[in-house]
């Protein structure tokens, strides 16, 4: 996940300090640790002691057992978080062995850390995995699911979920039970349901492992959302066969009557689990046009509705996890379009925070269940299990993908489909359905899980370890981390457009046609119904370049006004494209008459200053004085134009002198003149009045028309008497022109209204 | 062999079949899309084409008409120009630009095509067919994009302007304050759209074409 990568950048920053942080480490986990196993029952002394003789105020007490539970619940949550800690201040080692195996391993520890103190570790309980360990990592991976990705290749994830999950199943089961029946394996109590109910428990991808392995080997986007995709969804097969054979085996026999029903109640619990979320999803988008005045609470809304989806498909024995995920899916736009930016950010953090969490704690308590729980260890079963749950996988993927090939525009080699194959892990949810077992139907229910734990175990730690070797080795296309630029936007609009397009000239209603009703759908009704306001209307475009215009203002506020345009070593700017003049709206006329007017009002000025240079001011260093000025505030104003580029300065923004002052100060390079003290002692002019003044101003010519003709009087403000970090021009008093020329010259939008004070720019210029 | 009668004989599908790269039945299949447009007419006017209802909410309709009309698409060394109708040959040239890889293809191939398929692209983008895509131009295909919402305004011009810039700076990299980007020649098009496949992405599958539900 990215925090995860965001860890170990900053890892990389500290190499080898760490001997005495990894003791300190050690110290944190021992101590959480043995409080888990000490079962405390010192409380007991407190309550003996009532009512019938006075004894002494306890003025400090002990009595764990009143918080014994969140107690524990926290230092498990602090040992996942400290483990995750730990690892990655050991750069090299998880660059070798992907995470989940190294959480396995301390849970192992744990486990028999606990088991030595002499108490009995706790398992894995199905309820807590179910209801509170796995539906953060499911919301984390359906709220950021790739939707083009995913929708792109829905068809072959569905074969691969539905067909090879129940082909997995069915080999599995058939098969382990012809091994069953061999004589003289001693497994001949297992019958043929019983295998079959095994087989379906063992078959399924498991989402979380999948998630912990491929996200650090940053595989291509098509591999990715195919593995992933098929770990989501063949949750509901799953269910359906767990229950079809969990009620049945104890009969002893399924008639086709079952079987019949067994297949409309996938329909029913797939599509039932679909549209429970796509229900609360629309709840959830609803809910959030609303938000505009609570903004504080708005993540709570996003995350209570997902998960209310996820226990009402439970309710109904549903697909909880394509209900959560439904929900994420069709949630996401709307809620994105009607929260606040800070919300957003929120609701990012704590789904990486949480699924991160989780998926830690299940890796632990794998381990430490694989301690406690009561093995019953069966070479052959065990062995065949293994055997055969690797040539299902290979002869599945191979089959199908043979079928699938004919259907798709891309089609899968050989690689991509030894990548399928390998990435198929299990994990937690297998371990959690078979420990739900009922031990009085399934005698060899210890069996079956310790043969549950191996294939986890085999998986996770052989294939999960030596899968990123094998990418390398052969050279599967890696992900492309590229940025979404804004040109991309456009092209793949106008192709989708195009190809459209194209579809209804040929006549035929294809993957474009319905995909583009859709879309038209959606922002004719339903946008309008879910999006608060302005926003229902904005097309993705616009949309899209908003973000990016966000994105770099942000970039630029943080890296402390030093514009950092994509790619910082160009020079290339807004001159470049549009060489031609600064005032577009100007006619060539006006454009003279205003040239003419600032230049004879300059020469009055100068005249008027000469006439003063000689007793107060020397005219060569104030000349150089400006045209230096001049220069660098071209200079400024180039740079300003690259950082502006995405930054288009909406026309109506008042400005605040906070705001300005704030800007003024923060650009180093724009405004920071330092004069020489000695090259610039005081300008001190005032053209009218022969008193020294401090103040140096820039008027707008035109802005005071009522004034008496004084043309453009410049005075300069000492750099002691200044009200802003601005050495040499600082606005004299607020008023809202100078503000507005100030603005004008720190930033170069040109804004209708602003037309006055371009044309002082193009003076300036 | 501008002009079908009613039914092109086997000699001449073939033909057609070998130098666009589709199938037999895929040209069978056009040649009745292409009658039923042109109302059995031999040649196809833009009229019949604008005539279609489902292109009407597509918002650069016009650029897809203009498309199929440009003499650049004919051939590859063709005159810059456009014609006022076409015949079977032509719409199947045009229409053989969108079909998708085969399975064995060689590399160079594969570049062919996809070069092929680029010079489409680029084509619908240069208007006065100069050779480059100004400003003006880019400008015109956001703001074609956009031509279906209301509120435009300034918008439209402010991001034709950024993309432009990005496309600056992918493909010139360090530029003088005096020097002045023309516009995105064939080559800075092709430079940016590495990486992304639309070898694959720009396709129609042609497999199977539901006449019945065909418009008028």
């Amino acid at each position: 996940m990215p925090v995860r990568d965001f860890l170990r950048t900053s890892s990389k920053l500290s190499p080898f300090q760490p001997r005495y942080e990894h003791l300190l480490l050690l110290v944190c986990v021992l101590g959480t640790v043995l409080p888990l196993g000490v079962d405390c029952n010192t409380s007991a002394d407190n309550h003996q002691n009532n009512g019938t003789q006075k004894k002494s105020f306890p003025v400090l007490s002990f009595d764990y057992l009143h918080v014994r539970l969140p107690f524990e619940i926290a230092l498990w949550i602090l040992l996942a978080s400290l483990m995750k800690l730990g690892f990655h201040l050991i750069p090299r080692l998880s660059n070798i062995v992907p995470e989940s195996c190294l959480l396995i391993v301390v849970g192992l520890l744990v486990g028999g850390l606990i088991k030595v103190v002499g108490e009995a570790p706790p398992v894995l309980d199905s309820k807590v995995f179910f209801l509170c360990l796995l539906p953060p990592i499911i919301l984390d991976a359906g709220y950021f699911l790739p939707i083009r990705a995913f929708s792109e290749n829905t068809g072959t994830i569905l074969m691969f979920a539905v067909i090879g999950t129940l082909w997995n199943s069915f080999f599995m089961g058939g098969m382990l039970y012809a091994v069953c029946q061999i004589p003289g394996t001693g497994l001949e109590n297992v019958g043929l349901l019983p295998s079959l109910l095994f087989g379906s428990i063992i078959s399924a991808v498991d989402p979380v492992a999948v998630l912990a392995v491929f996200e650090e080997i940053h595989i291509n986007e098509l591999l990715h959302i195919l593995v992933f995709g098929e770990s989501l969804l063949n949750d509901a097969v799953t269910v359906v066969l767990y229950h079809l054979f969990e009620e049945y085996a104890g009969v002893g026999s399924v008639t086709f009557m079952d079987v019949l029903l067994g297949v409309i109640c996938f329909l029913v619990v797939s599509l039932g689990g679909v549209f429970m979320g796509i229900l609360y999803g629309l709840i959830a988008a609803f809910t959030s046009r609303f938000t505009s005045h609570t903004r504080v609470i708005e993540p709570l809304f996003v995350f209570l509705y997902s998960y209310m989806a996820y226990l009402s498909a439970e309710v109904f024995h549903l697909s909880g996890i394509m209900a959560l995920i439904a929900c994420g899916v069709v949630m996401r736009p709307y809620v994105e379009a009607n929260i606040s930016h800070k919300s957003h950010t929120t609701i990012k953090y704590f789904m990486k925070m949480w699924s991160s969490v989780s998926e830690t704690l299940i890796f632990i308590f794998l381990g430490v269940s694989t301690v406690a729980g009561p093995h019953q260890w069966n070479w052959i079963f065990v062995g065949c299990t293994l055997l055969f749950c690797l040539v299902s996988r290979v002869l599945g993927v191979i089959g199908l993908t043979s079928i699938i090939n004919k259907f798709r525009i891309v089609k899968l080699t050989t690689k991509d489909q030894f990548i399928i194959a390998y990435g198929g892990l299990r994990g937690a949810i297998a371990f959690s359905l078979g420990f739900l077992l009922d031990k009085g139907h399934f005698p060899m229910r210890d069996m079956f899980l310790t043969a549950i734990i191996t294939v986890i175990f085999f998986t996770v730690f052989v294939q999960g370890m030596t899968i990123r070797p094998l990418v390398e080795l052969l050279a599967v296309k890696k992900k492309q981390e590229t940025k979404r630029s804004i040109n991309e936007e456009i092209h793949t609009q106008f192709l989708d457009h195009l190809l459209t397009g194209i579809e209804d000239v040929c006549g035929h209603y294809g993957h474009h046609h319905w995909k583009d009703k859709l879309s038209r759908f959606n922002k004719k009704y339903i946008k309008k119904c879910l999006i608060a306001g302005e926003r229902s209307k904005e097309p993705q475009l616009i949309a899209f370049y908003h973000k990016m215009e966000m994105k770099q203002a942000i970039e630029l506020v943080e890296s402390g006004g030093i514009p950092k345009i994509p790619s910082a070593v160009s020079t290339v700017s807004m001159q470049n494209i549009k060489p031609k003049r600064a005032l577009p709206q100007l006619s060539k006329g006006k454009e003279e008459e205003i040239r003419n007017i600032l230049r004879s009002n300059l020469q009055r000025t100068r005249q008027r200053l000469r006439s003063y240079n000689r007793h107060t001011l020397m005219a060569d260093p104030y000349e150089d004085a400006w045209n230096q000025m001049l220069i660098r505030r071209q200079k400024a104003r180039q740079l300003e134009k690259r950082m502006t580029n995405y930054l288009t300065v909406p026309a109506n923004h008042p400005d605040s002198p906070t705001m300005m002052r704030s800007r003024l100060s923060s650009d180093p390079q724009g405004y920071s003149l330092k004069l020489n003290s000695g090259n610039v002692p005081a300008i001190v002019v005032d053209p009218a009045t022969p008193q020294s003044p401090e103040s140096m101003k820039l008027l707008d010519e035109s802005s005071k028309p009522g004034e008496e003709d004084q043309g453009i009087v410049m005075r300069a403000k000492l750099p002691e008497s200044s009200r802003t970090d601005d050495n040499v021009f600082t606005p004299g008093e607020d008023s809202p022109k100078e503000q507005r020329l100030i603005r004008c010259l720190s930033d170069p939008g040109p804004p209708p209204e602003e037309e006055k004070d371009d044309e002082y720019q193009a003076f300036l210029n | 062999m501008g002009a079908f009668h009613s039914r092109p004989d086997e000699n001449d599908i073939r033909h057609l079949a070998e130098k666009t790269g589709f199938s037999v039945e895929q040209v069978e299949i056009l040649h009745r899309r292409f009658k039923q447009l042109s109302r059995d007419e031999d040649t196809l006017q833009r009229e019949h084409l604008y005539g279609i209802p489902d292109l009407e909410c597509n918002p650069i309709r016009t650029q897809i008409v203009a498309a199929f009309f440009d003499k650049r698409n004919f051939d590859k060394d063709s005159p810059q120009g456009t014609v006022q109708e076409i015949g079977f040959e032509q719409f199947l040239t045009v229409m053989s630009h969108f079909r998708p890889l085969k399975l064995r293809m060689t590399e160079e191939q594969r570049e062919q095509l996809r070069l092929e398929k680029l010079q489409f692209l680029f084509n619908m983008y240069d208007l006065d067919n100069d050779g480059k895509i100004s400003l003006e131009e880019y400008r015109h295909v956001v703001y074609e994009l956009l031509s279906q919402n209301p509120q435009i305004g300034n918008e439209s011009a402010a991001i034709a302007d950024a993309a432009m810039l990005e496309a600056a700076t992918i493909c010139m990299g360090q530029m003088e304050p005096d020097q002045v980007y023309e516009g995105i020649t064939f080559q800075d098009f092709l430079k940016m759209w590495t990486g992304i496949d639309i070898e694959t992405k720009m396709h129609v599958r042609f497999l199977k074409m539901d006449n019945t539900t065909l418009c008028k």
